[in-house]
């Protein structure tokens, strides 16, 4: 009864993107990924749609980070098949925003010098990298010296820095563990707006891994609904507010509508 | 400001304090005059000794061994032990010989060294490098086994290589616990070299020189002679605390 249900609701809500002419862009078949012989995923399909921003949701420990990280390439998985509109995660440029932005920057850089490594590394001539990363500061708008060392930035800061530098070699997919929650609220709100903005201007396809469900449905076209291990696809909501989505739109109507559906299930997942 | 000139002054108090009891203790009698002399009678020694040739030369040739010592240490070991922190396999395959070694007083090994150099100064540099080596090699290979995971992985996901990883990112992570070695590496040195100085054969050096006023009874000597020991291997320490400062700036951040 609870299916069929899910299935309704979640095909009327998938009719105003099927009639965007949405393209899948990440194909997951038949994921297998077991930790100590427990399964965790068990013949999983997941496709995730182009120029889209997806959120990944759900219980504690039932490995959300662990799909994102599979899908990237951070975590091997035991069988399956991922594919980047049909090509290998070798042949495709992503990039990805940790959780831990002072664990993942590069102390002994100058923040300019971390946004740059990845041009650096993949072989751009220096007049170019230079080019690319003026054009990044400037359409991040950038107020504070990326001269400095990272250490001597605000968290906010540092982890702008974070999504400067997975996006300087203009990737195909970006992806964020957690981007916000060693942020204070400010910050966060901060970076949610600049994550807008670039998506508004470039259109790259995000997947953002969240615990928190204002942030993962903020940001979304759609929401990934996980159920507790073996993990499962509980529900893949669509929410298809208009953008530019504002501190306002968290009290429209449709966004707190959209939010108690996504905590009913999620609830319902909880309780098994 | 009264507070923060008062916390300024903090660090003399125990200096002052060692100085206060050491003449205490001389002006009441509660030691033997003849073993120790009163702290201004030591210090005016010291500096008039410093002013002799003999003084400058033992610290110049302690300071000497001590440093070529530790430079053919830290040559060996930094690149042996990052490169064995960058395999754990290789690591953990000679894991037990460095710990054995590293937990051997190397003083031990003082006869085995004469028979292999002979009582000669490459001897006493031989020894002390072995000592030191063994600790810098330990740190060097932990700084890089130890480096952080998301660093690691962050270089990765932007299509990084194993060596582009190692160059990158293992290199630089490890540097802070390197430092640690070469600091800790370089007090060993000294250590060892002082003791090589006393009992295998020497001329010059400030082992030499304390052992040989201590068997003359020339305990004055021998006082300023610890009490400049003491000095080079604070200030050694020191220096290398400032060039960690300074070069590994983003330690501890």
């Amino acid at each position: 009864m609870n299916m069929a249900g899910r299935d309704l609701a979640a095909a009327a809500a998938d009719l105003p993107m099927a009639l965007r002419r949405e393209r899948t862009h990440i194909t997951v078949r038949g994921l297998n990924k077991a930790f100590k012989g427990q399964p965790l995923y068990r013949d999983f399909d997941l496709d995730l749609p182009e120029g889209r921003i997806v959120s990944i949701f759900g219980p504690n420990g039932c490995g959300k980070s662990t799909l994102m990280n599979m899908i990237a390439g951070l975590i091997p998985v035991d069988s399956g098949s991922i594919l980047f509109d049909g090509k290998s995660l070798k042949q495709t440029v992503i990039g990805y925003v940790f959780q831990q932005y002072r664990e993942a920057l590069f102390p002994w850089l100058k923040s300019i010098d971390n946004i740059a490594y990845p041009l650096r590394r993949a072989g751009m001539p220096e007049p170019a990298v230079k080019a690319r990363v003026e054009e990044l500061i400037a359409s991040f708008e950038i107020q504070f010296d990326l001269n400095r060392y990272p250490y001597e930035l605000s968290g906010g800061q540092q982890q702008t820095v974070c999504i400067m530098r997975a996006l300087a070699p203009r990737p195909e997919v970006l992806f964020l563990d957690e981007p916000f929650s060693a942020l204070d609220y400010e910050m966060t709100l901060f970076i949610r707006e600049k994550l807008q903005e670039i998506y508004l201007k470039s259109g790259v396809t995000m997947v953002i891994v969240s615990h928190d469900l204002e942030d993962a449905v903020y940001l979304a076209d759609k929401v990934l609904l996980l159920t507790r291990r073996p993990t499962r696809i509980a529900e893949y909501m669509t929410f298809d507010m208009p953008r530019p989505r504002t501190p306002d739109s968290m009290s429209d109507p449709r966004f707190v509508a959209a939010k108690a559906h996504a905590l009913d299930v999620f609830r319902r997942e909880v309780k098994g | 400001m009264e507070t923060f000139d008062a916390r300024r002054l903090l660090p003399i108090i125990g200096p002052i304090l060692f100085f206060a009891v050491w003449y205490l203790a001389v002006a009441y009698g509660l030691v033997n005059k003849v073993l120790f002399p009163s702290p201004f009678e030591t210090v005016a020694h010291l500096f008039t000794s410093f002013g002799k040739g003999g003084m400058q030369v033992d610290v110049a040739s302690t300071f000497l061994r001590t440093g070529t010592a530790f430079v053919i240490a830290a040559a060996i070991g930094v690149p042996i032990g990052v490169a064995l922190g960058a395999s754990e396999s290789a690591y953990r395959s000679v894991e037990f010989l460095i710990d054995f070694f590293r937990s051997t007083p190397s003083s031990a090994l003082i006869p085995l060294f004469l028979l292999i150099f002979g009582i000669t100064d490459a001897n006493k540099i031989a020894i002390a490098s072995f000592a030191a080596f063994l600790v810098i090699l330990f740190n060097s290979a932990y700084g890089v086994m130890n480096a952080r995971k998301t660093r690691i992985l962050a270089a990765r996901v932007m299509g990084s290589n194993s060596w582009q990883i190692f160059k990158d990112v293992l290199i630089w992570e490890s540097l802070s616990q390197t430092f640690v070695g070469l600091r800790t590496g370089v007090s060993i040195a000294l250590v060892i070299v002082i003791v090589a100085e006393m009992f295998i054969g020497s001329e010059t050096g400030l082992g030499h020189r304390i052992i040989d006023a201590q068997q003359v009874l020339n305990v004055k000597d021998m006082y300023a002679s610890i009490l400049i020991t003491g000095a080079l291997g604070y200030l050694l320490n020191l220096a290398f605390l400032l060039l960690e400062k300074r070069f590994i700036h983003w330690s501890g951040k």
